[in-house]
């Protein structure tokens, strides 16, 4: 079942402030991804990795095409639905892991963390938030910190914690064990096939080929525009 | 308008001689929605807050609300009585400076206790219970519920004015630069304040602010303003990290990290 697709989907980015630069990053982009599949973008830095997948979130806007998401048993077009859908379908069908933690001041990484949980009490979103966080060997004693000052690694299994708390039934990884030792990096593979397992599908950036071939079923190339064609 | 919508805007226009304030604003809100308004000094936003919420009429254009019965009311066509308790129940308003909201000469108690009051309470001993329920709820010990707030600090001035706006339960509430001038440190609590009190009562809230991390951090969807004109809108983080108009590219471009 297709879970995620694209058509003819393209993105430029015209900076006006540098007098009206274009860059095309994305043209006619086909792409599909099943549930329980897992497929990774691969492509030379700068190709336009990271771009498709945050337009896939409705972060960055699409320039044409369709985005299509299977949201409540409906195909939801991304590109043209209404703030308010966008921000519907991210709350219960399309999970977003980033590279790099936003930290909120204040807030301490368990709350983060049980903030992104759905449809449960706060009591057991807290409980799933402890246990996600512990398996991520996230020590007890940085819970209750805001995770301003931990380390890059550790935001990181912070931010990964928060992106597989709500299970969505669609997730987006962008470089998700990129600062994590093996170990860990571990987890977090074991972490995607259980995912996949339960029917989610996954897209993601992986540089790390160890990892891609551990998770990945496809390969979507993305290619340079100047070499496309 | 929308089936669902709880505020909408058409068509609102205000000059102040060679000065426009706004020219052909639309906007609508949803239920536990928060929108933020943005853009720089002079560009309108304030001015748009005063139109939505009644305290200042347009030009032309049209204001809705949806009540909670769920009957449309046009707010610069009610009665001024009508208005006026919608402001002192179903909205609330928190200006930047807490002293235009909050009654000095009266106790913090007292300045959360008179909007219950306001609203039809009479029993003395729940009003101050539920003060006081609402001063910790804002971070303010309870026994400061008896004291001025001129003894108080900016940063809890900003608290209690909060409390006093909360404690009638508001559908929607304005907000103008709500952290304006509070150092960093008080800001960042009062924004998680603020964000988790909004979020757990479901409130919807149109929030000024000219400052992006604030949008950031609270509002699903943002408008951003120039003389006037709304030049983008949409969700909040595509419209700052995917601005698509030159000033929105300009505004985005001018802070560090947003
Ligand atoms: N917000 C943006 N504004 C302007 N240009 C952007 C923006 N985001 C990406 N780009 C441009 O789009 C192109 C593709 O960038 P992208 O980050 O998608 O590459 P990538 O394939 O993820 O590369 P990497 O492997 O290095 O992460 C680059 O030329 C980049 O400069
Ligand atoms: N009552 C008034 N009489 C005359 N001009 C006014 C009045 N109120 C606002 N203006 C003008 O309308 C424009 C918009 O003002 P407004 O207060 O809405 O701006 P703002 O976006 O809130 O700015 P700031 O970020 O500085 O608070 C300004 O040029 C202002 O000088
Ligand atoms: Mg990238
Ligand atoms: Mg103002």
């Amino acid at each position: 079942m297709i879970m995620l697709e694209t058509e003819n989907l393209s993105k430029n980015f015209l900076l006006h402030l540098q007098g009206g630069v274009r860059i095309d990053v994305l043209r006619g982009v086909d792409f599909s991804v099943q549930a329980g599949e897992c497929v990774a973008l691969t492509g030379p830095s700068g190709a336009g990795k990271t771009t498709l997948l945050r337009s896939l979130y409705g972060n960055y806007r699409a320039g044409g095409g369709a985005i299509r998401v299977r949201h409540e048993g409906a195909m939801v077009d991304i590109v043209t639905a209404s703030p308010r859908l966008v921000v519907e379908v991210r709350d219960r069908t399309l999970g977003y892991v980033s590279q790099f933690l936003r930290v909120v001041p204040r807030v301490s990484a368990l709350d983060i963390v049980a903030d992104a949980a759905r449809g449960v009490s706060t009591q057991q979103a807290h409980e799933m938030a402890a246990a996600l966080l512990a398996r991520l060997n996230i020590p007890a004693r940085l819970h209750g910190l805001p995770p301003a000052t931990f380390s890059g690694g550790e935001q990181q299994r912070i931010n990964l914690a928060r992106g597989f708390i709500g299970s969505h039934p669609i997730l987006l990884l962008d470089e998700p064990t990129a600062s994590l030792d093996n170990a860990n990096r571990d987890i977090v593979i074991e972490m995607i096939l259980e995912a996949k397992a339960a029917g989610k599908a996954v897209v993601g950036i992986f540089h790390d080929t160890f990892v891609r071939d551990a998770v990945a079923n496809r390969i979507f190339n993305v290619l340079p525009l100047q070499d496309a064609a | 308008m929308n089936d669902d919508t709880l505020l909408s805007a058409r068509g609102l226009n205000l000059r102040f001689g060679a000065v426009t304030a706004l020219d052909q604003v639309d906007c609508d809100l949803w239920p536990g929605e928060v929108l933020a308004i943005v853009g720089e000094s002079g560009s309108g936003k304030t001015t748009l807050l005063n139109v939505l919420s009644g305290r200042m009429a347009p030009q032309s254009g049209v204001v809705w609300y949806r009540d909670p019965n769920g009957h449309l009311v046009d707010v610069h066509a009610m009665p001024a009585p009508a208005l006026r308790a919608l402001h002192r129940s179903d909205w609330g308003f928190v200006h930047q400076n807490p002293r235009d909201n909050l009654r000095m000469g009266v106790t913090a108690g007292g300045n959360v206790g008179e909007r219950l009051m306001a609203q039809g309470s009479r029993h003395y001993g729940n009003i101050r219970a539920e003060a006081i329920a609402w001063l910790e709820q804002v971070e303010i010990d309870a026994d400061r519920v008896d004291h001025l707030p001129r003894t108080f600090s900016g940063g809890m001035l900003q608290r209690l004015q909060i409390a006093r706006t909360l404690v009638t339960h508001p559908r929607l509430v304005f907000m103008d630069e709500p952290t304006g001038g509070l150092d960093v440190s008080v800001q960042a609590r009062l924004l998680d304040l603020i964000r988790s009190l909004v979020r757990r009562l479901g409130i919807a809230v149109v929030l000024v602010t000219h400052d992006l991390a604030v949008a950031r951090l609270l509002a699903h969807r943002v408008m951003v303003m120039q003389r006037g004109v709304v030049v983008e809108s949409g969700l909040t983080d595509q419209v700052l990290d995917d601005p698509q108009h030159p000033y929105t590219q300009l505004l985005v471009s001018s802070v560090l990290s947003a």
